[in-house]
């Protein structure tokens, strides 16, 4: 994954809370079995909402309502958004899974007080830049400045743009097999007989 | 007496029985002990893996089968639509290439993931378990440590057998009293969810304890666990008990022999410390009325016996209604039983009962789809699918169906549907369909009346 510092540029505000992923990108297209080029399902059934993303000139950041992302896990909806070219999507709060999803993708979703939000949605619709700057864990507008907050492993894997995956097995490969032998001694019927310990 | 200090819940311990690594800030590495998996939510896990190139760690830890997109009608003939026989078959071909076990759709033990895991015995007290699904809060039936997580994190799960998780803080939410009749765990998973809201248990563990709890059915504790995500939660928790454990013996799956001996005495230590909880709720559950949702998220519910309060503009547009009507009363084109909150057997017991000879009301399209191809079987072994058939109903094949409306199934634009599944979002049975979730009883009543009716009013006994 590429490292990702500070996102800025343009920005659209869809204030409205509760959007949940299957409004992001409706069932219908889970059909489709790749990531890439997702981002023409995208809201696909609120023509309102892609005609805003259009009026904002593909932007970058999405300052959207409170539990942004809610309900279904599919990681579609990530895809979508990055395939419209948003890097960072700011809310009150998010569904949990989409959160953890953002994180996997590149894409910031940073958590600010809900007192900040409307200032926020103002300067996304007056089409000014919006700063998204994970470094210092703080969005800028204007004379804005708000603090956010993300969860500290996702901040530190978006900044380092580590792969998850390999990193884990690199890191803690070791604490895994130990597990995994204390386990199948206290826990036996976990494990098949015949399981080989990998 | 406990130490409050040391008082933990039931998520606290299966917590702590499954750290790896500890991180910062109450993220840890968790091992997971079981994934299942289905055809929409896995395709890119395994390209994670192979552009990693990486091998399935323990591939008899996962389970794959396919539900989201198979057809539940004609189904000798295969799948016809082309996306979804490619998505099938990439998940088949993926299972076989990584070695993982994959349940064909003509297997008798194929159906949702979420019905078949724990009716196979996959799914058992103590474990982590995790599916590329929001709905894997179902298996905290079982005092499992369960929870939906997205594509990337399924391929990091098969290859490494762990995930980072950041702990969440505990709810208690307790129902006292016994449940009346015709209200089931639907009502009180809906009844929590209005009351607390749609991201009221963001960042909370819910744990469901109380009479109404002890008291219901191994089927009917998924139905409530199964929603914890509707109140924002990943992880719903009912602490195993006899209950359970009867459910458990002799599923093909399960421990046998001294494993299963073995297993049941670490299962009865699962239990949380009174006093361990961050939150408390608590429900009357002895006082509640069958729950209906008016709006497009599931927070907006409210008994059938009350009307339609305040929402936003677009949601009453989108619904259809008006603030101050009546719920009881409005007629309904689609009726629904099924999903995995409410396809087991007890819910199509529920609604069979009933039929009484009646038919479902013209105009109405009212359709059952059993959670697994075994849940299908039990019923036609009973005589169900003859009652459903004879009064109208279509009976289907196992599968998501209508819950998701990405099979073919789908409610057309502007049609009224009541359903017994989990979601009410807009589009969710096909763009511009209207969505009230239910209870099974509630549902098959709304069929038969051909409008929602308060179902204590309609049973006769
Ligand atoms: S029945 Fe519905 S909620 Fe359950 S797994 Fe299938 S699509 Fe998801």
């Amino acid at each position: 994954m590429t490292a990702v510092r500070t996102v800025s540029g343009k920005a659209v505000s869809l204030p409205l809370d509760d959007i949940d992923t299957d409004v992001i990108f409706p069932a219908r297209y889970l059909l489709h079995t790749e990531k890439k080029g997702l981002g023409r399902f995208a809201f696909h059934d609120r023509p309102e909402i892609v005609a805003a993303f259009e009026a904002a000139g593909h932007p970058q950041i999405l300052v959207a309502g409170a539990n942004f992302g809610c309900g279904s896990s599919r990681e579609h909806a990530v895809w979508a958004l990055a395939g419209l070219g948003l890097r960072a999507v700011i809310a009150p709060s998010f569904g949990e899974i989409f959160r953890g999803n953002c994180a996997n993708n590149a894409v910031i979703a940073a958590a600010v007080d809900a007192r900040h939000i409307g200032g926020l949605h103002a300067a996304a619709a007056a089409g000014g830049e919006i700063a998204v700057d994970l470094e210092a864990q703080e969005v800028r507008a204007d004379t804005l400045a708000v603090p956010f907050a993300i969860p500290a492993g996702d901040r530190e894997m978006l900044l380092e743009g580590w792969n998850t995956t390999t990193r884990l097995l690199a890191l803690h490969g070791e604490a895994i097999a130990h597990f995994e032998n204390r386990q199948r001694a206290e826990r036996p019927w976990l494990w098949n007989k015949d399981e080989t310990t990998p | 007496m406990t130490d409050t200090k040391n008082a933990q819940t039931l998520y606290d311990r299966l917590w702590s029985d499954h750290v790896v690594a500890r991180g910062q800030q109450g993220r840890d590495l968790l091992y997971i002990d079981r994934h299942i998996l289905h055809e929409v939510s896995t395709p890119q896990s395994f390209e994670l893996l192979r552009e990693n190139h990486l091998e399935v760690r323990r591939p008899e830890t996962q389970l794959a089968v396919p539900d989201h997109a198979v057809p539940t009608r004609d189904r000798g003939a295969g799948i016809r639509e082309e996306l979804a026989r490619r998505q099938v078959a990439l998940l088949e071909a993926n299972c076989r290439a990584f070695g993982i076990e994959y349940i064909p759709l003509t297997d008798e033990r194929q159906g949702i993931v979420h019905v078949i895991a724990p009716e196979q015995g996959f799914t058992i007290p103590g474990i982590t378990i995790v599916c590329g699904d929001s709905h894997t809060a179902t298996h905290g039936a079982f005092g499992a440590l369960a929870f939906g997580i997205g594509a990337s994190e399924c391929g990091t799960q098969m290859a490494t057998q762990c995930l980072w998780q950041t702990r969440a803080k505990t709810m208690r939410v307790t129902f006292t009293g016994a449940l009346p009749a015709h209200v089931t765990t639907k009502d009180m998973i809906l009844a929590l969810i209005g009351r607390i809201g749609a991201s009221g248990g963001s960042g909370y563990a819910l744990e469901f304890a109380g009479e109404a709890v002890r008291a219901a059915s191994m089927e009917a504790r998924m139905t409530l666990c199964n929603m914890a995500i509707e109140a924002g939660s990943r992880v719903g928790l009912v602490a195993p008990d006899d209950t359970t454990i009867a459910y458990l013996d002799g599923r093909p799956r399960a421990p046998q022999g001294r494993s299963w001996d073995q297993a049941v005495a670490h299962w009865r230590t699962l239990r949380s410390d009174d006093e361990a909880f961050e939150r408390e709720v608590e429900i009357d559950a002895a006082a509640l009325a069958p729950q209906v949702t008016y709006g497009t998220s599931p927070d907006q519910v409210i008994g059938v016996d009350e009307t339609v309060p305040e929402a936003s503009r677009h949601t009453m547009d989108y619904m259809g209604l008006n603030v101050g009507q009546p719920l009881a009363g409005l007629p309904v084109d689609y009726a629904f039983i099924g999903s995995c909150t409410n396809s087991r057997i007890e819910d199509l017991r529920a609604a069979a009962a009933l039929i009484r000879g009646r038919t479902v009301a013209p105009g109405v399209t009212a359709m059952v789809v059993p959670g697994s191809t075994m849940v299908k079987r039990q019923a036609e072994a009973e005589g169900l699918d003859k009652l459903f058939t004879a009064a109208g109903f279509e009976w289907h094949e196992a599968g998501c169906s209508l819950c998701v409306a990405m099979n073919g199934d789908r409610v057309p634009e502007g049609k009224r549907s009541i359903s017994t599944s989990n979601r009410n979002f807009e589009g969710r049975q096909g763009a511009g369909a209207r969505t009230h979730l239910a209870s099974p009883a509630m549902v098959c009543a709304a069929a038969l009346a051909g409008r929602i009716v308060d179902v204590r009013k309609e049973h006769v006994s």
